[in-house]
């Protein structure tokens, strides 16, 4: 059943998000703390549990899968909506404060992703029969 | 006819937007294919679509929400909204090898650290050239630098000023705009090819919706690795902002 995918989807997020306010809560800070991260490893961990028993037909994996490509879309309306003409109007402060920090992330990412040894890699292809986007 | 379709759109507001979306996907991927030859990719170019609909709603409406203030397209806000970006980022995890991101995992929770200290230490510093001498206005606008949730939490918790604060969540849209749509282009020098270093991008370039539009306009495979770290970014933020960062801020400049 596709809904048990969904269900489980959705489970996860709640659970994240609620241990992520009670982590912000315990620690004193006014914002949720890594509540969608919890929520993630939540469910990559049930998945493999799930998985390993059996228990993960292609219809349940369905339920999640849909959402997942529904992500570009989603970012796509999240564009849409953000408030960039409040951000143009921040002045030479704002943009050169955002500029200066995109730089400087972007040379330690080229130095930090070159050093060290690299030996991850992606799922094979057919983990990804969701995600249709390679050619948009 | 044109109010009895209107009525419908605005009743059906969350369903408008898929199709709204949809279109704007399928547009981009034309242009994708027809303008630059398949270069710049559809997703980047849909994102940027977004974003120049966002300004001219923004514009001509005088709201915060981009296109959807338009009633007629509320629902795009909706769609965009946290809930079901959330919603839709925590499904890619469904995507992550556990086994590539526990190998991944030290160097990603560093990114973290210097994605909090790097771009603050900027953002106060710039602050600082601009004229901003005071430890709670430096502090605010670097805080603004590292996302643009943590520069207003930041500024409220240490009593900030509201044309300060207001310039610090000016400071991280700008910021998630440049990484929404410069991070394609900046891919190959960042070496962004494997769930380590979409996990290290996560960690270092800060805010969800930079690293997911980016990473979703560079390659959808990245997105669940760098998101899975960027999320702890605003919270490590506000964590630091107006505890560690600020009482270094004020121990060095008084």
């Amino acid at each position: 059943m596709i809904i048990y995918g969904t269900a489980l989807l959705a489970a996860c997020h709640l659970m994240g998000l609620f241990l992520g306010d009670l982590l912000g809560a315990l620690i004193g800070v006014k914002s949720n703390v890594g509540g969608v991260g919890i929520a993630m490893l939540m469910l990559i961990c049930i998945k493999m549990y799930l998985h390993d028993k059996g228990l993960m037909p292609k219809e349940t994996e369905a339920g999640v899968g849909f959402w997942g490509a529904m992500y570009i879309p989603v970012v796509v309306a999240m564009a849409a909506s953000q408030n960039v003409v409040a951000a143009l109007k921040g002045g030479p402060v704002a943009v050169l404060s955002a500029i200066g920090a995109v730089v400087a992330c972007a040379c330690v990412i080229a130095a930090l992703s070159r050093s060290g040894k690299d030996d991850t890699a992606f799922a094979p292809e057919h983990h990804l029969e969701f995600t249709e986007e390679q050619d948009v | 006819m044109f109010e009895m379709f209107s009525k419908i759109l605005v009743q059906n507001g969350l369903v408008a937007a898929f199709a709204c979306v949809g279109i704007a996907i399928w547009l981009a991927g034309i242009l994708s294919r027809r303008l630059t030859f398949g270069h710049i990719h559809g997703s980047a170019i849909a994102i940027m679509i977004g974003l120049g609909l966002a300004y001219v709603g923004g514009s001509v409406t005088g709201g915060q929400k981009g296109l959807a203030d338009f009633p007629l397209l509320a629902g795009i806000g909706l769609m965009g909204g946290a809930m079901f970006r959330d919603f839709a980022i925590v499904a890619t995890a469904f995507e992550v090898q556990a086994s590539e991101a526990r190998k991944a995992g030290m160097i990603g929770v560093a990114s973290l650290l210097l994605g909090t200290v790097i771009p603050f230490v900027i953002g106060a510093a710039i602050a600082r050239t601009f004229g901003y001498t005071d430890a709670v206005s430096m502090t605010t606008i670097g805080a603004g630098a590292v996302t643009y949730i943590v520069g207003p939490i930041t500024g409220a918790a240490i009593g900030a000023s509201s044309d300060v604060m207001a310039l610090s969540i000016a400071t991280g849209l700008i910021k998630a705009i440049i990484v929404m749509v410069g991070t394609p282009f900046a891919a190959s020098f960042m070496g962004l090819k494997t769930p380590r270093s979409a996990m290290i991008f996560g960690g270092l370039a800060g805010t969800v919706s930079g690293v997911s539009a980016g990473l979703a306009a560079t390659d959808r495979r990245l997105v669940p690795y760098g998101a899975l770290v960027a999320t702890f970014h605003t919270g490590i933020g506000c964590l630091l902002g107006p505890s560690v960062l600020y009482l270094a801020v004020k121990a060095l400049v008084g």
